[in-house]
C-alpha cells in the first residue's frame, strides 16, 4: 500500500469530505497528489464519484402511475380550513 | 440565503397563508413540488412501493392538518420530509419490520477504519444508464441493502439533496454522524454496485479492475 504524500486510508477516509468540497485547501493538494500516483484510491474515488452520480440523478425512484391523481384526490377529500392548534 | 431561495420561500408562505384561510385547493400546488421527495424518504424506509405511497399521502394529510403549526423557521420541504421521515418509522414499527433493521445495524459499525473491498476501475458513468431498469433496479437494490442508518442519510443528503444542517433536523442526529454515515454509506454502496451488469457497467466493453497490492 503506497504512502505518496498522504496513505492511502487516510484517503480512503475523507473521500468522501474530498466530493463535496469538505476539506482544507491543503488537504486536497495532498489527496490529488496521491490520486495522481495512486490507481487504487483514483478507482474508490471514481467509483464514489459515480454512485453519488447515479443516486442523484432524478429519476432513480419512479414514482407508481397514479400517484399524483390519487393524492390529489386525497386533498379533495380534506376538510375545507386547516384545524387551528 | 439566496434571493432565488428568499423569492420561493416567500410565495411558499403566501399559498400556506391562502390554504390557512380556507383555500384548501392551493394545498396541492404546495405540495406538488415534493411529491418525489416525499415519495423517495417513504420508499427508502419502507422500502415497498405499496406502502411508500400509503405513507407519502398519510404525511401530506398529516402536514395538512398540522400548517398553521408551521413556523417558517425550516423550509417547507424540510418540514413535510420530516413529518414523512415520521410516518415512515410509525408505519415499520407497525409492520414489525424495523426487527430485521436493527439486527442488520448492528452489523455495520460506524466507527473503524473502511477498506474497500474492490477497487474497480469505473468509467464515467453516464446518466442515461438509468434508463434502464435493470441499472436502475440494481441502484434501488443496492441502496436497499444498506442498513437503516446509511440508507435514510443517504437517501438525503444525495437522492434529495438536503443540507448537511437540514438533515440534522430531520433525523435528530449530530453533523458528525451525517457525514461518517454519508461517507460509510457511499463506499458501501460502491462496493456493491463496482462490478455492474454482468461485470461492466457499459454493455460490450470488457471490465476492467485495478488489483491488489
Amino acid at each position: 500500500m503506497p504512502t505518496i504524500e498522504i496513505s492511502c486510508v487516510e484517503v480512503w477516509r475523507e473521500i468522501s469530505n474530498y466530493l463535496d468540497q469538505d476539506i482544507s485547501v491543503q488537504l486536497r493538494e495532498r489527496m490529488e497528489k496521491h490520486f495522481g500516483a495512486c490507481a487504487h484510491c483514483t478507482a474508490v474515488l471514481d467509483g464514489t464519484r459515480n454512485v453519488v452520480g447515479l443516486v442523484g440523478d432524478g429519476t432513480l425512484f419512479q414514482m407508481p402511475q397514479g400517484f399524483n391523481k390519487r393524492l390529489y384526490d386525497k386533498i379533495r377529500e380534506l376538510p375545507p380550513n386547516v384545524p387551528r392548534e | 440565503m439566496s434571493a432565488i431561495q428568499s423569492q420561493s420561500r416567500a410565495y411558499e408562505a403566501q399559498i400556506i397563508k391562502r390554504v390557512c384561510e380556507g383555500e384548501r385547493e392551493a394545498f396541492y400546488e404546495l405540495v406538488r413540488p415534493y411529491e418525489r421527495m416525499v415519495y423517495a424518504t417513504a420508499i427508502s424506509i419502507v422500502k415497498n412501493p405499496a406502502d411508500a405511497e400509503e405513507v407519502a399521502q398519510e404525511a401530506v394529510l398529516k402536514a395538512f392538518s398540522k400548517l398553521s403549526t408551521f413556523r417558517g423557521e425550516s423550509k417547507f420541504s424540510t418540514w413535510l420530509v420530516q413529518i414523512t421521515y415520521n410516518e415512515a418509522k410509525m408505519k415499520l414499527r407497525k409492520t414489525h419490520a424495523n426487527l430485521y433493521e436493527s439486527i442488520d445495524d448492528s452489523q455495520q459499525a460506524e466507527d473503524g477504519e473502511f477498506w474497500p473491498k474492490d477497487y474497480a476501475d469505473w468509467r464515467p458513468i453516464p446518466s442515461e444508464l438509468l434508463e434502464e431498469n435493470e441499472i436502475r433496479q440494481a441502484v434501488q437494490d443496492a441502496i436497499s441493502s444498506l442498513s437503516a442508518n446509511y440508507r435514510e442519510v443517504l437517501i438525503l443528503r444525495d437522492v434529495q439533496r438536503l443540507s448537511i444542517k437540514e438533515t440534522t433536523t430531520i433525523l435528530g442526529i449530530s453533523e458528525g454522524s451525517v457525514k461518517t454515515r454519508l461517507h460509510r454509506a457511499r463506499l458501501l454502496l460502491r462496493d456493491s454496485l463496482a462490478p455492474g451488469i454482468d461485470g461492466c457497467w457499459i454493455k460490450g466493453q470488457p471490465y476492467r479492475k485495478v488489483r491488489p497490492w
